[in-house]
């Protein structure tokens, strides 16, 4: 009943191609922007700095994977490291220039990581599927030792971390550091993925989107079109890891504040390719999804369970977030490959035709 | 169907294959094979299983690369050309199995073959706006104008994958003729079809050839579809070239009916 | 210049001057070489059969030496607790293939991949909780494998071998050998390998696939178990392992997928390689080289043959 698109006709192509052709769905986008702008006046510092900005963040790392996994078909196992590329590069950036604004910084590191990953995607070329996760894991356990052996990385410190410096701007907010608010983070990671998403939405709906799914669904045939393979998989490689690039110096730079190499490793590679399976490959709804699943549900058994009289320690909920995550993707694939938003058109598709089964 | 006399005069060579040798290892799928396609003729390509006819599709758009031998096309001769290279050059084609991007709908899938008639650079695509967005409307009109002439319009935004058979044939050639090209090869578009949908394809097929003016060049195995539909038809035989000329000296030759039904030593 | 000599020359300056050292860094990798090659074969097992490319075979190597460990600490005696691992290894090849591999027979290569990712997260958890995160210490002893070492005068020096060393590379050819012959000369290995070619052609003359899924599963698990008994009582019995089953993956890339052959001589090399580049042009820039020299020489070996080193020429075709 709610949402139908009956009577709401198009007259042109470009309100066909709009990015949210139907009425329900612009109205849903901004509730949901709404609300997403006014939760900070309700919640508590640690909703906001321990939920909301790490979901974004991953939703983020996620989006950045999607590009290159989900639709242009290249698995990567080396997202952690590429977020580190971003992060490190930021820390130096900030360490040369410190009066420049913070975000414009985090914004430019992203260029560093999309310069590793073209290095790191050429071999792509050459190499397909499985055999480049191999490549992939190469640039991760690679990166993963220069930012430990080159400690020019992280200014010769002694802990071999990186610590976020205090950082203001936009006339004297507090952006980056120990004295940071979360909620001016909050903000400033909001604006930073929101725009970010519509940037990418542009550009899958667009042609160079369109030659990734190109390759990644008959590489053969998309060459006969006149797709070149190199431009079409660089390219993807390059946006993909500018975006986690950003992501990577936003994960240090906007939520942790300090950072060992080993936040970079293979463990947070697997976590984003998680989110990005479980929300659903090619999707980018799904990021949202999905970061919220992987990330959300720990906190909440963390939380929720001895509130309903079962005391378990920390370490025993990790333990089990971790099965029930493993668990939760071999039912998802099972079920529904195609993730939970999959799961979410299947939903929507079902409310247009409702009270009848089917139409 | 068709009247051999009524293209006579169209004449001009666009593509040339000349002394074409394509072997794998020690198997040699083509040996020493000439044929010409001529401008705004069909051109039939048949011949048994495992004769080399899709092999030589594959030479002429750049997927394979021949050992010996030259090809021209529109009297440039060519050399270790890339497939994307010869798509730029206006040669497009459709495949033996389907192979259309299966995540994709109908829609993308068209929009596909516009790829190369699309140019704005990344930062135009990042905004979507302006350039960008006037350049994806242009396309997409485009693309209506081939999914009206298909008579595909209902499964517009259905994905291909959720299509049956024949459908996917069509969208195929619909994304084929979305790359405009001048020379389309057309790898078995009727296998598996039945009698009407194969009916439907040869109609379609003699509209793109007469209204679009498009060369076509055409491996089928329906001898009655190729004798109706065909100017003129090359037969190959284990990678060797045995008759070339019209339909109807073709049937008649003494080698073709051999290999067709076989002969005793 | 001089970091050229260094790079170029020196190092075989140093194998040549020290010819014990170079033999006991040879032996070193080598030993390595086989629990990675031993790794691999669990791999291949399971890909070969089931075109599975099985993420979890690492972490199947920790569980079961957790397993093993566990149940000795439980009172049982060794050679029990042994038999009752390799019962679990069954258990668990039934538990998976009944509840997920089941389920997604002719699924893309990529969800099958994602579902052994699933599972390796899945038995990492479970392991945590059941046996808690701290590293154990292998029964070495308690199993009657030889412990100590011998050392060999030859060129001119002393060459030392870890008996447990040998031992391992002992099992590892003996397991080797068993698996050819079940393979290539029992009715199962018959039908395994029908069942790689073509499922449906393998079902449509009346061969099991749940059958011979578990069968290569367990085998696997198998593997994985002595893998772990053999790398436990190197080091000790740890999560960190899992990291270590990454390396199969370029072992596998250098080998191929689906030869058994192949994951030994490209254990072999990448065990051998990586000790020799860790300890002769390591420290030209500051050592720990092992974490990515393996993936670096797959990734050098496949840009020059995207096959692998047994696999044929690949003809992509339209």
């Amino acid at each position: 009943m709610l949402y139908r698109e009956a009577g709401q006709f198009k007259t042109t192509y470009e309100a066909d191609q709009a990015m949210f052709p139907i009425a329900q769905d612009r109205i849903g986008v901004l509730v949901i922007l709404a609300i997403a702008l006014v939760i900070p006046l309700a919640a508590s510092d640690f909703v906001i700095a321990s939920i909301m900005i790490p979901f974004l963040i991953f939703a983020l790392a996620t989006i950045g994977l999607n590009i290159l996994t989900g639709y242009a078909g290249q698995l990567s196992l080396g997202t952690g490291a590429f977020m580190g590329v971003g992060a490190y590069a930021c820390y130096k950036l900030t360490t040369i220039f410190p009066d420049v604004n913070i975000v414009i910084l985090v914004l430019i590191s992203g260029l560093f990581s999309a310069g590793i990953g073209i290095v790191f995607g050429l071999p792509s070329l050459r190499i397909k599927g499985l055999y480049l996760a191999v490549t992939t894991l190469a640039a991760q356990f690679f990166l993963e030792w220069c930012f430990i052996r080159i400690p020019w990385l992280y200014n010769y410190n002694n802990s071999g971390a990186i610590e976020v410096p205090e950082r203001t701007g936009f006339g004297g907010f507090v952006l980056a550091g120990p004295a940071s608010p979360p909620i001016t983070r909050y903000y400033v990671v909001l604006g930073i993925v929101i725009v970010m998403t519509l940037l990418v939405k542009n550009i899958i709906r667009g042609r160079i989107g369109r030659t990734w799914m190109m390759i990644r669904d008959m590489d053969i045939a998309a060459e006969l079109i006149g797709v070149r393979p190199l431009a079409a998989k660089l390219s993807a490689f390059a946006v993909s890891s500018y975006i986690c690039g950003v992501a990577g110096a936003m994960l240090v730079f906007f939520w942790l504040g300090a950072a060992e190499p080993s936040a970079f490793a293979i463990t947070l590679s697997f976590q984003i390719l998680f989110m990005a399976i479980l929300g659903g490959l090619g999707s980018l709804i799904g990021c949202f999804f999905g970061a919220a699943f992987i990330w959300v549900l720990p906190v909440l058994l963390r939380t929720g369970l001895p509130s309903i009289g079962i005391e378990i320690g920390a370490e025993t909920v990790e333990h089990v977030s971790r099965m029930i995550v493993g668990a939760l993707i071999i039912f998802f694939l099972i079920v529904e490959p195609h993730g939970l938003a999959r799961l979410w058109q299947i939903l929507k598709e079902k409310l247009r035709v409702w009270p009848f089964p089917y139409a | 169907m068709r009247a051999p006399e009524q293209e006579a005069g169209a004449g001009e060579t666009l593509l040339a294959v000349d002394n074409i040798t394509l072997s794998f290892g020690g198997v040699r799928a083509i040996r020493n094979v000439s044929l010409d396609i001529r401008k705004g003729e069909i051109r039939a390509i048949i011949g048994p299983n495992g004769a080399g006819k899709t092999s030589m599709l594959n030479v002429i758009n750049g997927f394979y690369h021949p050992q010996e031998g030259l090809i021209s096309f529109r009297g440039a001769e060519r050399r270790r050309m890339k497939p994307y290279e010869a798509a730029s050059q206006g040669i497009a084609r459709t495949f033996q199995n389907v192979a259309l991007f299966r995540g994709m709908t109908t829609l993308d899938n068209i929009m596909a073959g516009r790829t190369l008639k699309m140019h704005r650079n990344f930062f135009w695509q990042l905004v979507h706006w302006g350039p960008a967005a006037r350049e994806e409307v242009e396309n997409r009109r485009k693309v209506e104008e081939i999914i009206d002439f298909l008579e595909i319009q209902a499964i517009r935004k259905t994905p291909v994958g959720r299509l049956p058979y024949g459908l996917q044939k069509r969208v195929e050639l619909a994304r084929a003729l979305a790359m405009e090209p001048d020379l389309l090869l057309l790898d078995e578009p009727m296998a598996g079809m039945n009698l009407e949908e194969k009916e439907d394809m040869s109609r379609f097929i003699l509209d793109v050839n007469q209204q679009l003016g498009t060369t076509i060049a055409l491996i089928e195995h329906d001898i009655s579809v190729v004798m109706d539909l065909s100017d003129r038809v090359v037969v190959l035989d284990h990678g060797e070239k045995i008759a070339d000329g019209l339909p109807a000296e073709v049937q008649a030759n003494q080698n073709v009916i051999e290999a067709y039904l076989g002969v005793s030593h | 210049m001089e970091f050229l000599y260094n790079l170029l020359i020196d190092p075989f300056v140093q194998m040549v001057e020290l010819p014990d050292f170079f033999l006991q860094v040879l032996w070193e990798g080598f030993v390595s070489g086989v629990l990675y090659a031993l790794i691999a074969l669990g791999f291949v097992l399971i890909f070969k059969a089931s075109g599975v490319f099985n993420f979890a075979q690492g972490i199947m190597v920790v569980f079961a030496a957790l397993s093993l460990v566990g149940l000795y600490a439980l009172g049982m005696p060794a050679y029990i607790a042994l038999i009752a691992t390799i019962a679990i290894m069954g258990i668990l090849a039934v538990a998976v293939q009944k509840t997920i591999f089941h389920h997604l027979v002719n699924q893309p290569d990529i969800i099958l991949l994602m579902a052994t990712i699933g599972l390796t997260y899945f038995l990492i958890g479970f392991g945590e909780f059941v046996f808690g995160g701290d590293p154990k210490v292998m029964i070495t002893e308690e199993l009657g494998l030889p412990t100590g070492s011998t050392a060999f005068d030859v060129l001119g020096g002393l060459v030392i071998l870890q008996h447990i060393d040998i031992a391992a590379a002992v099992i590892a050819i003996i397991m080797v050998t068993a698996l050819a012959i079940f393979f290539n000369k029992t009715r199962i290995g018959r039908a395994l390998r029908a069942v790689a070619d073509d499922h449906q052609a393998a079902l449509s003359v009346g061969i099991s696939l749940d059958q011979i899924w578990i069968i290569v599963w367990f085998a696997a698990g198998i593997v994985a178990l002595a893998t772990g008994i053999m790398w436990g009582a190197r080091s000790d019995v740890s999560f960190a392992l899992e990291i270590i089953a990454f390396k199969a993956l370029p072992v596998l890339i250098l080998g191929g997928f689906t030869s058994i052959p192949g994951a030994i001589v490209g254990g072999l090399i990448i065990g051998i390689g990586e000790k020799i580049g860790e300890i002769y042009w390591g420290p030209l820039v500051g050592g720990g080289i092992e974490s990515w020299l393996a993936y670096v020489i797959a990734l050098i070996f496949l840009l020059f043959r995207p096959q692998g080193l047994f696999g044929e020429k690949i003809i992509e075709r339209v």
